[in-house]
């Protein structure tokens, strides 16, 4: 009989907290650039505010730190931000949503496996080959539809980026609907409901929270959207619900101030981290409010 | 092309309730269910029993169109109801399922309240009268009611698996069907909620047809008239359900109600 070899063991279970401690490094590396970031947004904006008050910061109409006369108002900028979100979703909402129906309740097994490929591709194209589709194809469109149309305009913009976040929605949406499960179906089947009256009226609310979860993380999507919407919109902090206007967003100002020649460590280059960390802020709220749709989703079938 | 009027009740034989002829159901290329006639009798409870995969669901399935939702399925024969065949080019398989009701082997409310539920197949159906009426009637037919009078307004999926299951029985007889198909419907369920349903199914005898499948044999023995004994798609033996139990005719049915086999 052969002695148990102890010391085998021993060296592979070596192996395996090497492999955790790795994997705990990897992990450890993601969470510090998080906390590193937050860290920079917040000192950094820490120095905005000395000079500038939250309270003007917050509620001031008027954006203009590159001008003589300057003013610190970052309303403009979140209205041209919501202006795009909420066109952009007026759009992708009733379009990703009815994609989402048909692949999942309609479409025969061949044509799903066909299409859930191609959104996938969609999802991946760089967005800012999207600001060129817009800027070269949507926007003489929009100004041949409505003449006195500028170049830049906010509507272009929401378009484009309602087209971007329609596969993010379909194929989300898909999954909450594919989720529901066929004894469901059965049961509203059986009561004589046609398959419409299947989808809209049980497959669907029965996926509720997940359809909403898509949605949600569209809407940070759309919200965070920087170069498309910078290549359609253009670049003028404005308050309007004018989209034909040009406007910005908080995110392509800040790429317009990151990528110009404002120098690092003044005012005016520090409005970037407080428009972050609004955005960041933002962010956060929609994803956790995502998140939260997405658990009560899981609870129901789980 | 107009569909056919299943509520026409010229073609109807008094006593007969559905009628198969030469029913066959294959799944791609094997047949589940094989080459089977029989009849259902009007206000009795049938009962189908046979080992597991023998096809007892998916013959059951033929009778509301059920299987027409499987894609691989292909039904050959013919279902006769009221003189109908419910398989023909123009019959509406939406208006058969509003005629013949459904239970299944899990209970599978809808994720809303106990309320609407009820009032699902009934406002589908563009119901006319009462829905409150209608929801309280359908519930006290299903003997839940006294159990869920005061929480309509909760979700279904609170109750318990026993009350689930009388729900989905009492969503079934709201729209009025005059047959109720249930495939095992307590095969989910402990021995006490198990016999509540088949309390229930007894008295639902008066007012419906009822054709059940279950494996349980003793639980065929005490709710139905009449039992079908299948085996391998085919139907062995079909009869008086006492008689089938404590005289059965075919070899195959003696060696299957003695437990020597399935
Ligand atoms: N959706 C399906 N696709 C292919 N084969 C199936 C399907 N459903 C059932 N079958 C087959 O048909 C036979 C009968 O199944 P079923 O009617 O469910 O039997 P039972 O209800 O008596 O257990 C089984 O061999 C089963 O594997
Ligand atoms: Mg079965």
């Amino acid at each position: 009989m052969t002695p148990l070899d102890l010391g085998h063991r021993a060296s592979r279970r070596w192996g395996e907290r090497l492999i955790a401690l790795l994997l705990f490094g990897c992990g450890i590396i993601s969470v510090l650039t998080t906390v590193g970031i937050v860290v920079v947004l917040v000192t950094e904006s820490a120095g905005f505010f000395r000079e500038i008050p939250i309270a003007e910061f917050l509620t001031g109409t008027r954006w203009s730190p590159m001008y003589s006369e300057q003013h610190f108002g970052i309303l403009p900028l979140l209205n041209g931000t919501l202006l795009i979100a909420a066109g952009s979703m007026l759009i992708a909402l009733p379009v990703g949503l009815t994609s989402a129906i048909y692949l999942s309740e309609y479409a025969s097994p061949k044509v799903r496996a066909a299409i859930k490929p191609i959104l996938e591709i969609l999802a991946g194209i760089p967005t800012v080959v999207y600001g060129y589709f817009a800027l070269t194809f949507i926007t003489p469109l929009l100004r041949t539809a409505f003449p006195g149309t500028g170049i830049f305009n906010a509507a272009s913009g929401a378009i484009v980026v309602g087209i971007m976040i329609i596969p993010m929605i379909a194929s989300l949406s898909e999954d909450a609907l594919n989720a529901v499960p066929l004894s469901l179906r059965e049961a509203a089947y059986g009561l004589g409901a046609t398959q419409f009256e299947v989808s809209t009226r049980v497959v669907v609310p029965a996926a509720l929270s997940g359809i909403v979860a898509s949605f949600i993380l569209a809407i940070s999507r759309a919200i965070g959207e920087t170069m498309a919407v910078t290549l359609a919109a253009g670049a003028t902090p404005k308050m309007t619900l004018n989209f034909l206007e040009s406007i910005q967003t908080m995110t392509a100002y800040i790429v317009q101030v990151s990528l110009g020649e404002t120098p690092h460590g003044t005012l005016e280059y520090r409005t970037i981290f407080a428009v972050g960390l609004v955005l960041f802020f933002i962010t956060l709220a929609m994803n956790l409010l995502g998140q939260q749709f997405t658990r009560r989703f899981r609870e129901v079938y789980e | 092309m107009a569909t056919k009027d299943l509520r026409d009740r010229s073609g109807d034989a008094p006593d007969i309730a559905l009628e198969t002829r030469a029913l066959s159901v294959y799944y791609g290329e094997s047949a589940a269910v094989n080459d089977i006639s029989l009849t259902i009798p009007r206000n009795r409870v049938v009962a189908f029993i046979g080992p597991s995969g023998c096809g007892k669901s998916t013959f059951l399935r033929c009778f509301n169109r059920m299987n027409d939702l499987i894609p691989a399925a292909r039904v050959e024969g013919e279902v006769l109801f009221r003189g109908t065949n419910l398989y023909a080019h123009d019959v509406d398989a939406v208006e058969v399922r509003r005629r013949i009701g459904m239970v299944f082997q899990k209970p599978n409310p809808f994720p809303k309240t106990i309320y609407e539920n009820i009032a699902f197949g009934l406002r589908i159906n563009g119901f006319q009268g009462k829905l409150d009426e209608q929801v309280e009637h359908s519930l006290r037919s299903a003997a839940l009611w006294d159990e869920v009078k005061d929480r309509l307004q909760e979700s279904a999926l609170e109750l318990s698996g026993g009350q689930q299951q009388r729900l989905c029985i009492a969503r079934a007889l709201a729209i009025e069907p005059e047959i109720l198909l249930m495939d095992e419907p307590a095969s989910a369920l402990d021995p006490i909620a198990t016999g509540k349903i088949e309390d229930l199914i007894r008295d639902l005898r008066e007012d419906y047809t009822i054709v059940i499948v279950t494996h349980n044999m003793q639980q065929a023995a005490r709710v139905s008239d009449y039992t079908a004994f299948l085996y391998l798609g085919e139907l062995i033996e079909y009869g008086d359900t006492d008689r089938l139990f404590t005289n059965p005719r075919e070899e195959r049915t003696e060696q299957y109600i003695t437990g020597r086999f399935g």
